[in-house]
């Protein structure tokens, strides 16, 4: 990729805290503090990979921007063509605007579509919101749209109910594609699938991404699924962003120690490549009740005094002339212990 | 028969009945769990793997029947023909967590969320061990402190709600361990787990199996769980076992074209964005309405005329040789593949 990328969306120090209420009075005895700071760029036509474990915030993450969940903080910018706004504050017709260059993929292929309208029913609301008037046009729009995503147009007037996992995920995306967005979240969108399924879905979206130049944010827990689509990857831990870099330099210096044990972990579909793997220790911990410093250090393996008490910050390094970002005190001394490790 | 064979299945059919209609869920297979090997039966869903291991445990639901061929439990001093015995006679219920133990794929469910966890373990050993009440309540302890629960003498008094996903997990492996049973069935044990958690169970259940000489079953639908963990490995398809052998056999030189296409769908870690996924044409067939020859034909690229008449039966990969551990497959053509 040049220096000339151009960045589509901005998230600046992002936070969305979740209150856990207790006792007859709902009083609220704390937060689930599901984004704790999230930094990130997002340029026009990449894959951006995120992943993490469960409850990590990736989800939330992608419906924060989408402002399907209200942050409690932070920005993100937004390029629209007459220059970067902050999505947050959007109202009325800008915030529809911004609706429409944003879109989501659900993870779930059953419960993301409904069951009682028929597919051209599920397309219908956002076309006629977004101006196309006659129903003849919308029709046809449909059509398109379904053989885009190599099903056949008369499937329009059937029930999600005929469909099987492959073939409404594939719905999914052509819903998202309706309005003709710019960048697409594509959280978990294949995890519900069958593996031969997998493959025809992701071949897909990244046909798609070619052919209608599209941003994705790509949700997902499998490392080898992000390898295939991302140009990057972020990693996150207990709402913060741990690692961040292109994805080939990411696996090839890994630098967190959370990445390399999440890395490790992977069963890996070669058996020429049996390998050691890094246990991690105990649990993610409770992001209501995150640990003290860097919230990675009771399960980390190299952990120091200095990580129970100072919180690390995400630092840019620059590894022939691509950047690495890396939120560890010790970031550079691993690099030295992965070579030993491997 | 090999003297290390635990568990012999041989040419099992099951077969589902709903609404006058028959589901041959299972047809003909055969395989065998040995003593301190591990093995895999990988597939997609709906191909039969756990009906496969709920037949081994006389589980299946009152609509399964078992048609024909045998399994049998080749115990230290006995031999027990499994499918004849009745589903919840004296004999069976001896059997189940005394000698076959089975863990299940979301420990949630499969624990029961009003009963301690430590009673449910204690209800396991007080079942099959004759052990006075404290004898059997330190044993508890003991099992989930070699699971590596943490803090087991407080644990063992807490509820399933109070453990985590892994922890759960844990606790049914110890569960399932409280007999020192000679086989362990593990159904899709990690499927709802987080990768680092997964790779915890797996060192865990690796290192029971070292220890003592335990046999596994596990069913996934992972491709890359069969690599890291599997001896053997049985590649299921619609209900048949489409190829099967050892780990490197069946992974190196996949045989079957279903075998090689499943491999050729995945990304692989450490592959990057170059390689190539093929994903395979079209969907698994209705099972109410199957192909009249070979299961995968309308999907293989190999078909011929015969596959569509005709199911192939089991060959040896290499016919001459005699190896400890074959390499089977069911295909008509597999050595256009072999060959290329």
């Amino acid at each position: 990729m040049s220096d000339t990328r151009e960045i589509l969306m901005k998230v600046e120090d992002l936070k969305t805290y979740f209150p856990v209420r207790k006792g007859v009075f709902k009083r609220t005895a704390g937060y689930v503090k599901a984004l704790d700071g999230v930094d990130l760029e997002i340029y026009r036509g990449e894959t951006l990979g995120i992943v993490g474990e469960s409850g990590c915030g990736k989800t939330t993450l992608g419906k924060s921007v989408l402002r399907l969940h209200t942050p409690n903080g932070g920005k993100v910018h937004y390029a629209f063509p007459d220059g970067m706004r902050n999505i947050l504050e959007l109202k009325g017709s800008e915030l529809d605007e911004a609706r429409r260059r944003l879109q989501i993929v659900f993870q779930d292929p059953y419960s993301s579509l409904n069951p009682s309208f028929t597919i051209f029913g599920s397309f219908d609301d956002p076309l006629r919101k977004f101006g196309v008037k006659s129903k003849k046009d919308r029709q046809k729009i449909v059509e398109k749209l379904l053989s885009d995503v190599n099903l056949p147009g008369d499937y329009m007037t059937r029930y999600p109910n005929e469909f099987s996992g492959g073939q409404r995920q594939r719905i999914g995306i052509a819903r998202a594609l309706s309005v003709d967005p710019e960048l697409i979240v594509c959280d978990e969108a294949v995890s519900a699938l069958d593996v031969s399924i997998q493959a025809q879905v992701l071949k897909l979206l990244r046909r798609l991404q070619s052919e209608r130049n599209l941003t994705y944010l790509f949700i997902t827990h499998d490392l080898s699924v992000v390898e295939y689509v991302a140009d990057r990857i972020a990693v996150m831990y207990l709402g913060k962003v741990v690692e961040l870099a292109d994805t080939e330099e990411l696996f090839r210096r890994t630098l967190h120690p959370y990445t390399q044990a999440l890395l490790s972990a992977i069963p890996i579909a070669d058996i020429t490549k049996r390998k050691k793997r890094i246990p991690l220790q105990g649990d993610v911990p409770s992001p209501v009740n995150p640990p003290s410093g860097c919230t990675f250090h009771p399960r980390c393996a190299f952990a120091t005094e200095k990580c129970r008490e100072l919180s690390p910050q995400l630092e840019t390094f620059t590894f022939e002339g691509r950047e690495h970002l890396v939120r560890c005190h010790y970031a550079l001394d691993v690099t030295s212990r992965t070579q030993v490790s491997q | 028969m090999k003297q290390d064979t635990i568990v012999e299945v041989k040419d099992l059919c099951v077969n589902f009945y709903t609404n006058q209609r028959c589901n041959k869920a299972l047809r003909e297979v055969s395989f065998s769990i040995r003593k301190a090997r591990t093995l895999c039966i990988v597939g997609e869903s709906g191909c039969g793997k756990s009906v496969t291991a709920n037949s081994i445990m006389q589980l299946l639901p009152d609509l399964g029947r078992i048609e024909s061929g045998t399994i049998t439990y080749h115990g230290e001093d006995e031999t027990v023909h499994i499918e004849k015995l009745p589903r919840n006679g004296r004999k069976m219920r001896s059997l189940r967590g005394e000698h076959i133990a089975m863990i299940f794929q979301d420990p949630m469910t499969a624990l029961n969320p009003v009963f301690s966890v430590g009673y449910q373990i204690e209800e396991m050993i007080r079942e099959h061990l004759e052990l006075s009440h404290s004898r059997s309540s330190e044993l508890a302890v003991k099992l989930l402190k070699d699971m590596g629960v943490p803090l087991p003498e407080q644990r063992v008094r807490e509820y399933p709600h109070q453990y985590s996903g892994g922890m759960r997990q844990r606790a049914m492996i110890a569960m399932a361990m409280a007999c020192a049973p000679k086989v362990l069935i593990a159904d899709e044990p990690t499927t709802a787990l987080d990768v680092t958690i997964q790779a915890q169970i797996f060192e865990l259940m690796l290192a029971l199996k070292e220890e003592k000489q335990m046999a596994i079953l596990l069913i996934t639908h992972d491709m890359g769980v069969v690599a890291e963990l599997a001896d053997d490995v049985a590649v299921m398809y619609m209900g048949n076992i489409v190829e099967s052998g050892t780990a490197e056999q069946v992974m190196s030189s996949p045989s079957h074209p279903y075998t090689r296409a499943l491999l050729d769908s995945i990304p692989v870690l450490g592959r990057g964005k170059a390689q190539n996924l093929e994903p395979i044409r079209g969907t698994t067939p209705d099972p109410y309405n199957r192909p009249a020859g070979c299961q995968f034909e309308p999907r293989c690229d190999y078909a011929t005329e015969l596959c569509r008449r005709q199911m192939p039966t089991e060959e040896s990969v290499n016919a001459s040789d005699r190896e400890e551990k074959p390499h089977m497959v069911r295909c008509f053509n597999y050595k256009e593949l072999t060959h290329v």
